[in-house]
């Protein structure tokens, strides 16, 4: 008897596995229609490429990705189509480390691309293959606060006052919060001349008025724009003018005093488009969101354009003379992390001396 | 109509008097009413209220933009993956259903409670860790990826995961609801016909499944709706590769991430108008199934 | 109840087609997981797992899921008698209706129930005049698990309340006992098992859920945070053997709530044959 159930236990196992592979192989042919070539390009093909983002650049790609399909058609003999994905950015590195066949990856800073790059997927050396360190275009972080600003939140420090409700998503998962994060403190040091005492005191005052600690970006603006949370949003500029976009009537932006130059950045992940055969379509891809076209899309949706020529047309969207410290005045973002949000690091002590 | 008519007052002649007897115990008029409204109170706010939330937001702006927002080609993709994964979940969560049932049911064997709690336990592992082992197993970093790799069968972050996670999370279902009868039914009637000669398939298709045969819809109805619905494992091991690995469940979070919230709330009652139609169908199924049985017992 | 396994056919193949589903759909990969901890010290894990912040949420997820699961307890228990034992216009709506929150995905729950508890929703609203906030606090958790978890409680009653013979409550009640008493010393100790299993089943349920709870929850570290959010939260800062060993303290929690579930309804199983 127990022979039996044995081999049927071998036998249906095998069975089942062949079973899965078969269908799933049938599934994977169907999509292949679609699917890139392995081989190298040739004329009449169709190309597919997977490019995975951090959350607020849906609408920036929704419009480049169409931008880029009319420039890539037009030049070539060939067909591309763009597969989106975005979600918070620690998380999107993340699956693709895991195996998310992402074809480009264009993350909310530097830190999130060198994960995929530690997973031996994308060769180092990726920062200074696309110009401006991988960065095509820029933004900062700003304040949304609600019309005619109540609370009179002006600069970093009212964010420590008694009355103030913030919302910011989770340093720990979002990259767009690790960027608030640092302006916070770039802000503190100047303030209280570098005495760190006096400045996790203020870090501390700021997380404890924060309301709701979303994951994403998107799900702090939601809290706050939708679901009326808070008196202020710590926010990307481009997130903020999206919401102003929306609901013109109910929100201003204050720009603080100082804020951080906040790089997203994009790299080619190397292992996949070997794989696929898309390492042109892929690094055109890239290379285009340089070009004015691009730089122009990217001021539309808000986005800092890297093009000066590009970033005069949109003076009178953004506050050009605002004062920006940039990532390497922590030391490069190994050291900012290290220090800041790894556990352990200063966020995880602000929060378990609570 | 007259059918209906007919189906209405059956179950009142049956029941009218053991309502008389239960009245006594069941108390007074007051606590008949208290009850009741409590009851229908708690339904209705805790029910209800977000239903009807779902589709108010969805027709908030109107026909049209609910019609454009439904009709949306990621939209409809995402349904056709969602009906994809709930059809091959339902079929191999009944072949397993049925197998099952017959071993734990009509044999005895050690470990037999240990079996059945190893087939119950994917309804208690959280979503989120469902989805994790899936990445654990057929991820980059585990054993078995250069193999997959070299045969390039993708596993996570493509349709088969999700299908996997989707049979995951409904894996114990349908056994579920046949084991009780089984047990109930016992095992003299299966014996006998063995006795008598009868091969094991047609056991089971002349004595075993009419037994079943409701206890088996109504495992697959629930199966369905659960697998229609299941969101936190799929979209740890989805990748959100919009237009091809995001089911409808996700579809509502990225529309709802995307500050569209009216196509968020449209999409989510195409899920409530499916949860609905199962509902109507359970009810149906087990209704029959309550009256065959009866029928059965009074023959 | 005898069994004979030479007599029916079938055992080898079924068992063996059970094993091997079971094997590939459950063992293998929650296997993986137990693999993945395995490589870390066992003063790693407990390192992880006794991190405050994991600890708080440990209790933030035990709290809200212990308070949901007793409210649905005592509310599982009234519907199923409700349902059982009385006639009213709409009672198979009613009945047909439990079901609703198995059949509607999480997501869609968690932001219907988001946009009705906040402060700008409609039931929200009521409350935020009284100055009592529900979304984003521990009280929005421990509702979006009570509507998770409806169906357990009284869908383990109801078939045990149906059995129960009238006819003891009618002696009792002949005998003079008063309608308390009956409940509570005829009707009690018969529902108690399923009670306590469809409790077991909800709280099991509940612990592990993620859908519906993220959007109402307000992900406060120490606040309301929960236990599948932390797991998901080391998922994202790729911190994945925190996130197995977090996991696997839940899987353990799941596999013991389970088997004394099981355990109970062996008792259960008990009573419903002795209706017959």
């Amino acid at each position: 008897m127990k022979g039996t159930i044995f081999k049927t236990t071998a036998a249906s196992l095998a069975l089942i596995t062949t079973l899965f592979a078969a269908t799933s192989c049938a599934n994977a042919s169907a999509t292949n229609e679609t699917a890139p070539g392995t081989s190298a390009p040739e004329t009449g093909k169709h190309y597919s490429i997977i490019n995975v983002s951090y959350d607020p650049t849906r609408e920036l790609y929704a419009a480049y990705n169409e931008a880029f399909k009319k420039h890539w058609e037009s030049e070539h003999d060939s067909t591309v189509e763009i597969t989106q994905s975005h979600g918070g950015s620690g998380k999107q590195a993340l699956e693709v480390a895991n195996g998310n066949p992402a074809d480009v990856v264009t993350l909310a800073l530097e830190y999130d691309v060198k994960a995929v790059q530690d997973a031996g997927l994308i060769e180092p050396g990726w920062v200074s293959e696309f110009p401006l360190d991988s960065s095509p275009y820029t933004s900062t972080i700003v304040f949304l606060v609600r019309k005619g600003n109540p609370k009179n939140i002006l600069d970093w420090g009212d964010l420590a006052r008694d009355d103030v409700g913030i919302i910011t998503p989770n340093p720990k998962t979002s990259g767009g919060a690790r960027w608030n994060h640092l302006s916070a403190w770039a802000w503190a040091q100047k303030e209280y001349n570098n005495d760190e005492t006096k400045i996790i005191d203020y870090i501390k005052k700021l997380y404890a008025n924060v309301l709701v600690l979303d994951s994403g970006a998107r799900g702090a603006t939601n809290s706050f724009v939708e679901n009326k949370q808070g008196d202020v949003l710590l926010a990307w500029e481009n997130e903020a003018f999206l919401s102003l976009k929306e609901y013109p009537d109910d929100y201003e932006i204050v720009t603080p005093s100082i804020s951080i130059l906040a790089q997203p950045s994009v790299a080619i992940v190397d292992k996949i488009v070997d794989k696929n055969g898309t390492r042109e379509v892929a690094t055109e891809y890239l290379n285009y969101l340089y070009s004015e076209e691009a730089q122009r899309i990217a001021g539309e949706n808000f986005y800092r354009p890297s093009n000066e020529k590009v970033l005069a047309e949109f003076k009178d969207t953004f506050d050009l003379n605002i004062n920006l410290v940039t990532i390497n005045d922590f030391g490069g973002w190994d050291e900012a992390f290290a220090k800041h949000f790894a556990d352990g690091g200063l966020f995880d002590q602000i929060y378990e001396q609570d | 109509m007259a059918a209906e008519n007919a189906e209405k007052t059956a179950p009142v002649i049956s029941r009218e008097g053991s309502t008389e007897i239960h009245a006594k115990t069941a108390g007074s008029k007051a606590v008949k009413i208290i009850l009741i409204t409590v009851s229908v109170l708690f339904l209705f706010v805790m029910l209800v209220m977000p239903l009807i939330t779902v589709i108010y937001e969805a027709f908030r702006k109107g026909l049209a933009p609910y019609l454009e927002a439904i009709s949306d080609p990621d939209t409809v993709s995402a349904l056709l993956l969602t009906l994809e994964a709930t059809v091959i979940a339902v079929v191999i969560n009944t072949v397993f259903g049925l197998f099952a049932a017959w071993a734990i049911s009509k044999f005895r064997f050690h470990g037999k409670k240990v079996l059945v709690t190893l087939i119950d336990l994917p309804v208690t592992v959280s979503p989120i860790i469902a989805g994790l082992i899936f990445v654990l197993t057929f991820g980059r970093q585990s054993v078995i990826y250069p193999f997959l790799e070299s045969i390039d069968f993708m596993v996570v972050y493509a349709v088969p995961g999700i299908i996997l996670a989707t049979v995951f999370v409904t894996f114990p279902f349908i056994s579920r609801e046949i084991l009780p009868v089984l047990d109930a039914q016992g095992t003299d009637e299966e014996e006998a016909a063995a006795l008598m000669g009868a091969k094991g398939f047609t056991i089971f298709r002349r004595i075993t499944l009419p037994h079943i045969k409701w206890a088996l819809m109504y495992g697959i109805v629930l199966c369905a709706a659960r697998a229609m619905g299941e969101f936190g494992a799929v979209s740890v091991l989805s990748g959100h590769l919009r237009g091809k690995t995001v089911t409808l469940p996700l579809q509502v979070e990225i529309l709802f991430g995307d500050n569209k919230f009216m196509p968020a709330f449209a999409v989510s009652s195409i899920l409530v108008v499916l949860a609905i139609l199962i509902l109507i169908v359970r009810s149906i199924v087990e209704y029959v199934g309550k009256r065959k049985k009866g029928e059965n017992s009074q023959s | 109840m005898k069994t004979n396994k030479r007599l029916i056919p079938g055992f080898g193949i079924s068992m063996g087609i059970t094993l091997a589903l079971l094997s590939i759909m459950v063992l293998i990969p929650l296997a993986s997981l137990v693999v993945f901890t395995a490589k870390m010290d066992l003063s790693d894990i407990i390192k992880v797992i006794t991190r405050p912040r994991v600890v708080a949420s440990f209790e933030v997820s035990l709290l809200t899921s212990f308070i949901a699961s007793v409210i649905n307890a005592v509310m599982g228990v009234i519907l199923a008698w409700v349902l059982v034992r009385y006639d009213f216009p709409g009672k198979r709506i009613l009945d047909g209706m439990i079901e609703l929150p198995f059949a509607l995905p999480t997501a869609v729950a968690g932001i219907s129930l988001t946009s009705l508890y906040a402060d700008t929703g409609w039931i929200g609203g009521l409350f935020a005049d009284m100055g009592i906030k529900i979304a984003y606090t521990r009280v929005g958790i421990t509702i979006a698990l009570i509507f998770i978890g409806i169906p357990f409680v009284v869908r383990t009653v109801q078939p045990v309340l149906e059995k129960i013979d009238p006819l003891y409550e009618e002696a009792a009640g002949i005998l003079g006992a008063s309608r308390t008493r009956i409940f509570r010393k005829v009707i009690l100790p018969e529902l108690r098992p399923a009670v306590f299993t469809g409790f077991g089943l909800a709280f099991g349920r509940c612990l592990g859920e993620y859908g519906s709870v993220v959007f109402i929850a307000g992900n406060q570290p120490y606040e309301t945070e929960i236990t599948p959010l932390i797991i998901m939260s080391e998922l994202q800062e790729y911190d994945y053997p925190s996130a197995t060993a977090i996991a696997l303290v839940m899987l353990a929690a799941a596999f013991l709530i389970l088997f004394l579930v099981n355990l109970i309804q062996i008792g259960n199983s008990k009573i419903l044959k002795g209706g017959h």
